[in-house]
């Protein structure tokens, strides 16, 4: 009788500890996706906020050079389909593009010195300059903790739960690094 | 990275214990010894009965658990003072202000954007100190809570790269948790050092008094003796080990803020500019001595084992020699300068290659350098409401904003200057901010000679100079018009 009861009760704390770990993992896991959408949700806010300066910058520069038209309309385009992208990899794309339209409006500005000396520019440029920057550190921020996730659902135990419960993995958000990263070449 | 965190933590909590056994080793002994000896008038017709040297190992064990409990207490007492007031402590004896995003917008924006870098859960609070020397510090137990706090030096001096760099290592200590682990360490070596102190210097001031060690028994005498070398030797061994993980936190939070940033050479290059000043702070205190990102107390070339900061040539030298700019890259850099490990095989194995980005196109020269030290003067004169007296010899009086003074003395000339009021009761600035003068024609005098001279002002007003002036300028005392001396 006293045996039984032993041995029911091993059993029962061997249940209960691997309940406990299972919740352990669970809670994990949830915690690294929220971590996932966390970092999404910062670049969000940075490229948002790219978004909103364009406008203001292509009005500033348009004051001093505004017969070039090419390359403010470019930036314009760039920046109309970037609002309007949807999913992480077309957004990344436009991103992309828009960054590179970007490069060569501020390449373009280097000729003109009084833009460049003007207050109001030299503020927006600071601004972009910091959002850009953001934006850079936002997505190795992201990208960082979409890696950690990743590998978590991947590994041995935890992809039992991830796979019952529907963790799916997280995708990356990768810009052309290196048309993002130089500034643009300019060719004569 | 996050394993990092992590084995640092493991790390901290091994000191923490260290530190501990060996205030509470020093409680116990320190206790015994004095117990051993005080006990001994007051017990004596209770002891009588029992072999001499029993009596007094029963009383220096009643001091054992005496000393420990009050080791306890002492420590409790300052790491309460140090959670609850210790940011405000560390701020305030810096005289740190705190700033908003319109002040600086480009201090601002460097430490949001390491902010996102580091993955803080919140942005820290900024503050700067007026203070010509090159420092940054970090305060907060919590990363959400922390501060940071730059000199207006490092402002003038550092390039976007440069600051970015200093700002990113500071921040690497607030998300390694080194803030809370050097709090908690350093109120664990304070009170180990007041204990040993107090105990020799009670020794060595009342030995006169002391009665012999015959009387005290075996026990005092053998606990005096464990007790004065441990009192010696307890305060070194814990600041060694203090030291020791300062240095190591240092390295860290270099190879941290090259991570972050994805560019080195803006810390190198910073810290190049920072150990190239002269003269150690003058408002710095010990107690904010290892949060800086150099040690503001030393001179440049002394290095001990009792230095918080490993050597800043060094730092540079492996900063300089990194190929990546991830946490593996910063081992092979600083295996090839020292020639041994520093971040250890746990910390190392989830590191990714990480490539250096370029530089950030450089709007340098000086016009830049002079237009940032501009807006970091303009931004001291309103973060900090001195109000300004000029006095008419060309001097300009700065108050504090808390100066209680009706009037002022001006140090060249001699002059009483009455100190106008605001409505708060706080000095008001008399002469508007310097500048450019609001006439459309700047006046000029030419000097005749050297002595005592005095010429009309267009108002009326008659402005005098005394031999020993030598300012480019001098106001005039009834309309406070600037009249240029040539």
């Amino acid at each position: 009788m006293s045996t039984t009861l032993i041995g029911l009760l091993i059993v029962l704390a061997v249940v209960l500890v691997l309940l406990f770990w299972i919740i352990g993992m669970y809670n994990g896991l949830v915690r690294l996706r929220n971590e996932v959408k966390n970092a999404w949700a910062q670049i969000d806010v940075q490229l948002k906020r790219r978004h909103d300066l364009i406008p203001n910058l292509v009005e500033t520069v348009k004051g001093y050079a505004g017969h070039e038209r090419g390359t403010l309309d470019a930036v314009v385009q760039a920046r109309t389909k970037a609002v309007g992208a949807q999913g992480v990899a077309s957004r990344a794309q436009a991103e992309g593009e828009l960054s590179q339209a970007l490069g060569r409006l501020m390449m373009l500005v280097e000729a003109y010195p009084d833009l460049k000396a003007n207050q109001n520019f030299l503020a927006l440029q600071e601004e972009l300059t910091s959002t850009e920057n953001k934006i850079g550190f936002s997505r190795q921020f992201y990208n960082d903790t979409v890696m950690r996730y990743n590998t978590q659902i991947q590994s041995f135990p935890p992809n039992i739960i991830a796979g019952m419960f529907g963790f799916g993995e997280s995708e990356f958000f990768e810009l052309q690094d290196a048309a993002q990263r130089e500034a643009p070449q300019v060719k004569f | 990275m996050w394993d990092a965190i992590a084995s640092n933590q493991r790390r901290s909590w091994v000191l923490i214990c260290t530190m501990g056994i060996v205030l509470i080793l020093l409680g116990a002994v320190i206790g015994g010894a004095i117990g051993a000896y005080v006990g001994a008038p007051t017990h004596r017709h209770l002891v009588a009965f029992q072999p001499p040297g029993d009596a007094s190992w029963t009383r220096a064990q009643t001091g054992v658990y005496f000393g420990i409990a009050a080791a306890t207490l002492l420590w409790l007492i300052l790491w309460a003072t140090a959670v609850g007031a210790g940011d405000s402590i560390l701020l305030g004896a810096a005289h740190a202000r705190e700033i908003q995003k319109e002040d600086l917008p480009q201090l601002w924006n460097v430490v949001e954007e390491m902010t996102i870098a580091a993955g803080l859960p919140k942005m820290p609070r900024v503050f700067i100190i007026d203070d010509s020397s090159l420092n940054a510090f970090a305060v907060g137990r919590r990363p959400d809570k922390a501060a940071v706090a730059v000199t207006a030096g490092l402002l003038k001096r550092l390039s976007r790269d440069e600051l970015q760099g200093v700002i990113a290592h500071e921040l690497g200590h607030v998300r390694n948790l080194d803030v809370k682990f050097m709090t908690l360490a350093s109120v664990m070596l304070g009170a180990i050092v007041l204990i040993s102190q107090g105990f020799l210097r009670a020794l060595y001031y009342g030995g006169g008094r002391r009665r012999s060690s015959r009387e005290g028994g075996q026990a005092a005498l053998i606990l005096l003796v464990v007790a004065i070398v441990v009192a010696i030797v307890a305060p070194f061994a814990a600041q060694l080990l203090y030291f020791a993980c300062s240095r190591r936190r240092e390295y860290l939070a270099d190879a941290s803020s090259a991570l972050f940033t994805r560019y080195p050479a803006g810390l190198a290059s910073a810290l190049e500019q920072i150990s190239g000043q002269a003269a150690p702070e003058a408002g710095a205190s010990k107690v904010v001595a290892p949060l800086c990102i150099v040690n503001p107390l030393q001179e440049a070339a002394a290095f001990s084992l009792f230095s918080t900061h490993p050597p800043t040539e060094q730092r540079i030298r492996v900063l300089r020699g990194m190929a990546g700019a991830g946490l593996a890259a910063y081992e092979a850099a600083f295996q090839q300068t020292r020639g041994k490990s520093c971040l250890g095989p746990r910390t190392l194995q989830d590191s990714t290659d990480v490539p250096i980005r370029a530089a950030a196109p450089a709007p340098a020269g000086r016009e830049q350098a002079v237009a940032r030290a501009r807006a970091v003067g303009e931004l001291l004169d309103k973060v900090l409401p001195f109000a300004v007296i000029s006095c008419p010899c060309g001097v300009r009086l700065k108050l504090p904003p808390d100066s209680k003074r009706a009037s002022i003395t001006c140090p060249r000339c001699g002059r009483e200057h009455e100190v106008p009021r605001a409505a708060g009761g706080s000095p008001v600035t008399d002469a508007g901010p310097p500048g450019p003068s609001p006439a459309a024609e700047p006046l000029q005098y030419h000097r005749k000679g050297t002595g005592w001279e005095s010429f009309q002002c267009p108002c009326g007003g008659t402005v005098q100079l005394s031999p020993s002036f030598s300012a480019p300028e001098a106001v005039c005392p009834k309309c406070g018009q600037v009249i240029r001396v040539l």
